[in-house]
């Protein structure tokens, strides 16, 4: 009995070491290419960087109105927010393939997907930046338009057109991703509608007199004005 | 006339109708008739767009002042017109010169005059009616080639004189006009773009954004080939581009008293297209200048026939708690925009005097070219948007203008110029601190 209880957890303990000896090698490959992926990704974020500064990343993002974002969040800059993300991805998926050497039952399928996420990623993250971009030119110009138009609540349209853009580039992000992407989509419908029912409602009731006095000084009491007053002629 | 276009001079042009024709530019029908025509003296261009009510007049004072100055001369007028749907081509291409002489005079004209219209689009666009015309003049090689204003309700017979005799006889390459205007018309004219060009440029030119001017072949076919037509910013303000051709490119200019011009139905909201047209092509165009300006100081007199600048005085009503209420509303609303353009001290400064009531504001001379020269270092580095920036300049001039009209209210034309030239001496002064802060940002 004492015999065979010693034989069973001798064998035991070969198969755990022979095991163990199978896996060393995948270990040491997994170290291996852990080790190389973190240099290659340090690489890639040097890359990156110099890239992104050359091509003045950061003015682009202070123009789309994300640099003031990442400063209140107390993030870095953009473009070594960005560099950062290129490192982390590219190790990550180094990682992922060290794991996928380890042979490890299941883990397969995750990486799998993971590497067929990234595409969508950063399609993603292109399309927030682009939308940003556009929600601030966008704002920009109405503001200005605005301004030089002479209309009432300058800010509040500028505003207005930005929030009604990135809430729609928020949603396209998000469908991208695939994340949720029928509530997103339900959740942008309603918020869409809320917005304009809220301004119709706001402009019909709460600025009746606010509207009407617009009106008034533009159809009534402006040609008024114009009938006694002489034009500037910039030209 | 077909006779006339069989020299040397002649089948240069005839190959430039190839090149033209290959581009597609010109159509067919308008070379075929320009081909028709031959050589000619003199080339009136009209820019039109929808001027029923008023390209009769305008034609028929070119006509009287054909008969008048150039009625040995072989003349044509070509109208550029951007799809008018009133009739104005009709009325250029169907005007009797012998009506004018009935009317006006006994003289005959003793050569034909053409009048050829041609439809370059259906949206009016200035840089391309100008461009027609100056194709027109590189197949037709006139000695002499003027544009009028088609919507002009002050033209007469002797400014056709005024400006081509310069040109055909004197060697000018570029004679553009001065007029007797109210000393509150064109404020962009004299507190922006007249100041800026003869700081930047060195050459004191009162119109540099001249709605008439004349022009000779030389620089007519330089600018037609170095233009970047194509370019669709390129077609916006061809006026001042045309100008700053002219000095870069070191042609003779003159500018030439014309009389009274009555300002054109431009309202107030016109501004931010006027300063697109003008200020904005001027910072353009000191990118692809820059050897020529920085090297400038000062200003020098050009060549003025007849009187200079004269001011007409009667009073005006105008309105100007608008323009002050449209100053602190910019200065207000657009602070953001301002930190991205602006150095800290002259934005606090702007924020100071939008503080001010009416009687005490005043926008000074040195605040004002430190406010432009910012503009024009933060569109060179595109800061932000150009155009952005440009709209963003419209508010700060109504602060400008306003001290304009304060300090002009009861002035005499003396005292006007005066002002007009101490700016311009402002801008003079500073140009250092534009140049230093060109360099900083490069």
């Amino acid at each position: 009995m004492r015999e065979m209880i010693v034989s069973e957890l001798t064998r035991a303990m070969q198969e755990l070491v022979k095991d163990f000896a199978r896996f060393l090698p995948r270990l040491i490959v997994f170290v291996i290419i852990a080790f190389a992926g973190w240099v290659i990704a340090y690489l890639l974020k040097l890359i990156a960087r110099s890239i992104l500064r050359l091509i003045k990343f950061d003015k682009l993002s202070e123009n789309a109105g994300a640099s003031q974002l990442l400063a209140k969040a107390a993030l870095p800059p953009s473009s070594e927010l960005l560099s950062r993300l290129v490192f982390w991805v590219a190790w990550l998926g180094f990682i992922l393939l060290g794991i996928n050497a380890l042979g490890i039952f299941g883990l397969q399928e995750h990486i799998s997907r993971f590497f067929l996420f990234l595409p969508r990623l950063f399609a993603a993250l292109f399309i927030m930046f682009v939308g940003l971009l556009a929600a601030s030119f966008f704002s920009r110009a109405t503001l200005l338009a605005a301004v030089n138009g002479n209309l009432p609540s300058p800010r509040l349209l500028s505003i207005s057109v930005r929030a009604v853009i990135v809430v729609f580039v928020i949603s396209m992000f998000f469908e991208e991703l695939g994340i949720a992407d029928q509530t997103v989509l339900v959740a942008f419908g309603i918020v869409f509608g809320a917005v304009m029912l809220g301004l119709a409602i706001a402009f019909g009731a709460g600025g009746k007199e606010l509207a009407q006095r617009f009106l008034e000084h533009k159809l009534v009491h402006a040609n008024e004005d114009d009938k006694n007053e002489d034009e500037l002629s910039p030209l | 006339m077909l006779k006339e276009v069989s020299t040397p001079e002649r089948t240069g042009a005839l190959r430039t109708d190839a090149k033209l024709a290959e581009e597609g530019f010109l159509t067919d029908d308008f070379v075929r008739q320009l081909i028709s025509v031959g050589e000619i003296d003199i080339l009136v261009g009209l820019p039109t767009h929808n001027n029923a009510k008023t390209i009769s007049s305008v034609v028929a004072a070119i006509q009287s002042g054909i008969l008048q100055s150039f009625s040995r001369d072989r003349a044509a007028i070509i109208d550029a017109d951007a799809g008018s749907r009133d009739g104005t081509p009709d009325l250029v291409v169907s005007a009797s010169i012998d009506d004018v002489r009935r009317r006006d005079s006994n003289r005959f004209a003793l050569r034909t005059l053409h009048s050829i219209s041609m439809q370059y689009g259906s949206s009016p666009a200035r840089g391309i009616a100008f461009r027609t015309i100056l194709s027109a003049a590189e197949l037709l090689r006139p000695r002499a080639s003027a544009v009028f204003s088609p919507d002009s309700t002050s033209i007469q017979p002797d400014w056709l004189r005024s400006l081509l005799k310069p040109v055909s006889t004197e060697g000018f390459d570029l004679v553009l006009p001065t007029y007797t205007r109210h000393k509150f018309d064109g404020l962009l004219v004299t507190n922006l773009l007249y100041p800026v060009t003869r700081a930047l440029y060195g050459l004191r030119i009162r119109e540099p954004y001249a709605s008439e001017f004349a022009f000779s072949s030389r620089l007519g076919s330089q600018f037609l080939s170095e233009n970047s037509w194509n370019d669709e910013t390129a077609r916006e303000g061809c006026e001042v581009r045309f100008t700053v051709a002219a000095i870069a490119g070191g042609f003779r200019i003159g500018q030439v008293y014309l009389g009274a011009k009555d300002p054109l139905d431009r309202s107030a909201a016109d501004l931010v297209p006027a300063l697109r047209q003008t200020i904005g092509v001027l910072f353009g165009s000191m990118e692809s200048n820059l050897s020529v300006w920085t090297s400038k100081t000062g200003s020098q007199p050009i060549t003025t026939i007849g009187a200079d600048q004269q001011f007409a005085l009667e009073p005006r009503r105008i309105n100007r708690k608008r323009l002050l209420d449209m100053f602190r509303a910019g200065v207000a609303e657009l602070d953001s925009v301002f930190q991205s353009i602006l150095a800290p001290s002259t934005l606090a400064e702007l924020r100071g005097i939008a503080r001010l009531e009416e009687e005490d504001f005043r926008y000074s001379g040195e605040l004002w070219v430190k406010t432009v020269y910012e503009f024009a270092v933060a569109h060179h580095k595109a800061v932000i948007n150009r155009d952005h920036i440009i709209q963003a300049l419209a508010p700060l001039f109504r602060g400008r203008a306003l001290t304009f009209l304060l300090e002009n209210r009861t002035a005499s034309a003396a005292a006007v110029e005066e002002h007009i030239e101490n700016l311009c001496l402002e801008f003079e002064r500073l140009k250092p601190y534009l140049l230093e802060l060109w360099k900083d940002r490069e």
